[in-house]
């Protein structure tokens, strides 16, 4: 029986895993289609594609065939290379924005859930961040900064934090009244200890669901940004921006908007699947208790 | 027997809650819930502290071991006062003040695993070596009845008496002098109950332990402890030793609860003092004694004076103006 | 089961019930084979711990177990003659809260927050006496003062958490008997009330049973309860009827080492104080796997090989007094536990 922490967290880990794949097969299938397209964005260079942006009108508009896989759009380019290389732009926005969100979500509920001065103040402006819908949000901070995906990843971040601050304030508020965390203070664990000891770990597992989701939202949001022309610079490609490009090609080339649609999509389901999953599977209070 | 400086001593504690209203939170009204509460407790001594829901011996447990801040008040432990100490400069005399909870479920945290529960007061107030940490969980696991194989396992994993034993070891790992044990029994199954009891007061023998015993099942009150306060509307109204309190009760309200409760004995049939009426709140209470609503024989006095605390034979306090003689 | 002394049939007699639950992680047999009587106007207490199955009993007779996962393998029950188990849903929702009423633990949860309870008690009237808004009403007043909640007249418009815990418990009472029931299940009434309202609401639960007549299934963990109010007690452990006697009998000479075991660990008000409190040793078994012999043997200090394979049966041991032990024979004679 080894009681090494590595050893025995990594058994902790596999367990929880195999639970969650065992009772929610669709958290299986989203984790698989996530992983696929992760490695379908990294290799993109290495699976048949052509440079995205490289135009040759001589064959625009040609429909899905042997030669192009996903047809043509109006400047000649390979669309199936462009959808596959859009891959990069949102999933790397959708994780980057789920991570940065979390990480300062997180550290700005812990400090509002623990300071009664502070929680008045920061709740506040957070009220009033969350007054605005995201997309309008995201789409007023691009219009004060030039197009690049990083300001594109920061604008919706700043978008999503607020959502996770209130997630993360009202879990501290409710785990400062948990027995265990009394009994910590009884056992004369200091403040600083307690939260990071007690009080985030517990935290982690609904954050965990939660940054799927604001993933999943931001790779959407993103989309739309794309869409409407106020995200992503127009050369290089997102799926947003495809369809944006094809928007008034609908009726010709419809595959145009269909292909980049249905990766989205499944995407988008599959990061969501996958968090329905792990809701379910990291709570302990679910866990077998006879 | 030599009277021994006594380990904890407390003197007219007290704490109140405020209650807001409206929009600029002004204060309306308080929540007594601890209202003038003294008594102390000795070497090797438990106290237990009983009284239905609502009367504050948790609240006043819990303040006593300065988990909740008192209002006012003093509580001296070993001679030293505590009562104004603020969080940092209260930790080293946690080494001496333990505490086991109430619910076997949640005052564990669900998320490590029994070993880092129970040394987590050991790590506070000494460095350990994983290893060496090892061996006293060890110890202690036996000490409480639990099987050292177990310690890497989650709270969820075991019953709820393993848990509350787990409990135990926890505030045993540092050596304490006194245990607060808040309603310890009370969320285990019958069957369970004895086997922690039992361990409970095993463990006084053995380490020369001091508790304070909340709880509100008299019979285990009286099984466990060595003097007994009884309290009503955040007030101590009697406190004696045990044999004394449950075989001649002095207040109205302690002759009442020690005759609700039913005894498992059907042969048994003994007239039964039945209480009308409900606990009033502990913000709006009566006037004069708190208890006059409810009492069988409150007369015009107890309507409108407060009784103080009166020692009616050595050890024996009673609050009222007409303590019950007889039983 | 051997006969009656009582010549009259019984309002409700259980027969071999089985009510199991599908999880995810194996079959719960919750209630595994449990049989006992009812008499018009007696009060009966099922004791046992918590998972020994209790509570879903006196629910499976009202059919009130949720179907998935639960499932009636099993047995019969027979109110007044007909096998309830086999009822129609219609048939049984006419039963419920008329002839066979029922009181919980909780009182806070069960009752409707956001109705008044003169509301909560006329829906009774309303659905099963056929009477109009002002009769129910009336009535509904009438059985408050009934369950002596003083000032009817007004406090049958306030809503439950303007009440106590004491006077919520008294409005279900009100609410059970509303449409003067044959049988009263009360689960654990009074576990979450304080000792001096409980003592109350035992008081005017004994007035009432003397008044109406109803037969009582008393459900509860408390043996002080027990020898209050019942006359009769059957003991559960496990999913299984381990014992069954008269009330006086059961205390007095329990036969069952689980039974002994109980009363034994459980500190006394009115005894001499003994050093130690018995134990029970070990924990009550998972209901997830099947049993093998007595369901008990693991934690008895009398079990033997025979115990560990072959599960007693429950046979007279005396008169009217049931047990399913193989050793009951060492305590007929008054040897000490």
């Amino acid at each position: 029986m080894s009681t090494n922490g590595l050893s025995l967290w990594w058994s902790g880990f596999e367990k929880q895993a195999g639970t969650l794949y065992r009772r929610h097969p669709s958290a299986l299938i989203g984790s698989i289609v996530l992983i696929l397209m992760c490695l379908i964005a990294i290799l993109a260079p290495f699976l048949g594609t052509v440079d995205p942006q490289a135009v040759a009108p001589i064959n625009r508009l040609q429909s899905p065939s042997a030669e192009f896989w996903f047809g043509t759009d109006m400047l000649g380019r390979d669309v199936y290379s462009r959808v596959v290389y859009g891959a990069r732009v949102s999933l790397s926005v959708g994780i980057s924005v789920a991570i940065l969100s979390t990480v300062i979500g997180l550290a700005i509920g812990l400090i509002t859930g623990f300071l009664r001065w502070a929680d008045g103040i920061i709740m506040r402006i957070m009220d009033g961040l969350m007054s605005i819908p995201s997309i309008l949000l995201a789409i007023a901070l691009m219009a004060l900064t030039k197009a690049s995906i990083e300001n594109v990843i920061i604008a919706i971040t700043i978008s999503e934090v607020p959502r996770i601050v209130r997630l993360v304030r009202s879990l501290v508020l409710s785990l400062r009244e948990q027995p265990y965390v009394e009994a910590a203070t009884a056992s004369g664990t200091p403040l600083i200890k307690t939260l990071v000891k007690h009080i985030l770990p517990n935290t982690v597992a609904p954050l965990l669901v939660q940054a799927t989701y604001v993933c999943a939202s931001a790779m959407i949001t993103e989309a739309i940004l794309s869409f409407i022309g106020a995200g992503t610079p127009p050369n290089i490609p997102s799926w947003g921006n495809i369809m944006a490009e094809a928007r008034s090609m609908f009726q010709i080339a419809s595959y145009l908007i269909v292909f980049p649609a249905i990766f989205l999509s499944l995407t988008v389901l599959a990061v969501n699947f996958l968090g329905d999953g792990m809701r379910d599977a990291l709570d302990p209070r679910l866990s077998r208790r006879m | 027997m030599i009277q021994l400086r006594p380990l904890l001593e407390v003197k007219d504690l007290k704490k109140y809650y405020p209650i807001r209203k409206g929009l600029f939170g002004r204060v309306s009204g308080q929540v007594h819930a601890v209202d003038g509460v003294s008594f102390s407790i000795g070497q090797g001594e438990t106290l237990g502290l009983v009284g239905e829901s609502g009367c504050g011996k948790s609240t006043a447990g819990r303040t006593v071991l300065k988990l909740i801040d008192p209002t006012s008040g003093e509580i001296s432990w070993r001679g030293k006062r505590i009562d104004g100490l603020s969080r940092v400069s209260m930790r080293p005399f946690r080494q001496e003040i333990q505490a086991v909870f109430q619910d076997p479920y949640s005052s564990l945290n669900p998320r490590m695993r029994a070993i880092d529960i129970v040394s987590e007061p050991l790590i506070n107030f000494q460095k350990f070596s994983r290893s060496e940490g090892r061996d006293q969980v060890a110890y202690l696991f036996e000490k409480v009845g639990l099987r050292p194989d177990q310690m890497i396992r989650f709270p969820h994993e075991f019953s709820g008496g393993q848990r509350q034993r787990l409990g135990i070891a926890r505030a045993l790992s540092v050596k304490p002098r006194l245990i607060m044990c808040d309603e310890p029994v009370s969320a285990l199954d019958v069957s369970v109950q004895a086997q922690v009891i039992n361990l409970l007061i095993d463990l006084q023998k053995e380490f020369g332990l001091s508790y304070l015993f909340v709880a509100h099942d008299l019979a285990v009150v009286r099984h466990i402890s060595h003097r007994v306060a009884v309290m009503y509307l955040g007030r101590i109204v009697e406190i004696a030793e045990t044999p004394e309190l449950f075989d001649s009760p002095k207040h109205p309200y302690t002759e009442a609860l020690l005759s609700a409760v039913p005894i498992p004995d059907p042969a048994l049939r003994r007239t039964q003092i039945v209480l009308q009426g409900d606990v009033p709140s502990p913000i709006n209470r009566p006037a004069g004694c708190h208890f006059h609503t409810r009492c069988p024989y409150a007369q015009e006095r107890c309507r409108k004076e407060e009784p103080g605390a009166r020692e009616l034979s050595p050890g024996h306090v009673v609050t009222c103006h007409f303590p019950v003689n007889a039983k | 089961m051997a006969g009656q002394s009582d010549t009259s049939a019984p309002i409700l007699e259980v027969r071999d019930l089985k009510t199991y639950f599908h999880t995810r992680d194996g079959i719960v047999r919750a209630v595994d084979g449990v049989s006992f009587k009812v008499n018009a106007g007696e009060t009966l207490a099922v004791v046992g711990e918590s998972g020994c199955g209790k509570s879903v009993t006196s629910l499976s007779i009202l059919r009130l177990i949720a179907s998935p996962p639960g499932h009636n393998e099993g047995g019969q029950i027979l109110f007044q003659g007909e096998d309830l188990l086999k009822a129609s849903e219609a048939r049984m929702r006419e039963i419920r809260g008329n002839k066979i009423s029922m009181i919980f633990q909780e009182p806070m949860t069960s009752l409707n927050p956001v109705l008044k309870i003169g509301k909560q008690i006329s829906e009774v009237l309303v659905l099963h006496q056929n009477m109009n808004e002002s009769q129910a009403r009336t009535k509904a007043i009438e059985l408050l003062s009934l369950v002596k909640i003083p000032e009817a007249q007004s406090r049958v418009d306030q809503y439950p958490h303007q009440l106590s815990g004491g006077m919520r418990q008294r409005v279900m009472i009100a609410m059970a008997l509303a449409c003067d029931p044959t049988v009263l299940i009360a689960d654990e009434p009074t576990t979450a009330l304080d000792v001096t309202i409980q003592a109350q609401i035992l008081n005017l639960m004994r007035e009432l049973r003397d008044r109406t007549g109803a037969s009582i299934i008393l459900i509860t963990h408390d043996l002080g309860v027990v020898a209050e109010m019942a006359q009769r007690v059957v003991v559960m452990y496990a999913g299984r009827k381990v014992e069954e006697a008269d009330v006086k009998e059961l205390f007095a000479s329990p036969l069952h080492p689980y039974t002994r075991g109980l009363m034994n660990s459980i500190p006394k008000l009115d005894e001499e104080k003994c050093a130690r409190l018995e134990e029970i040793p070990g924990m009550v078994p998972s209901l997830r796997e099947p049993i093998l012999g007595c369901a008990f043997a693991p934690r008895c200090t009398h079990a033997t090989g025979k115990c560990r394979t072959e599960a007693p049966d429950l046979e007279q041991k005396k008169s009217e007094h049931f047990a399913a032990c193989w050793h009951s024979e060492k305590f007929l004679f008054g040897v000490r536990a």
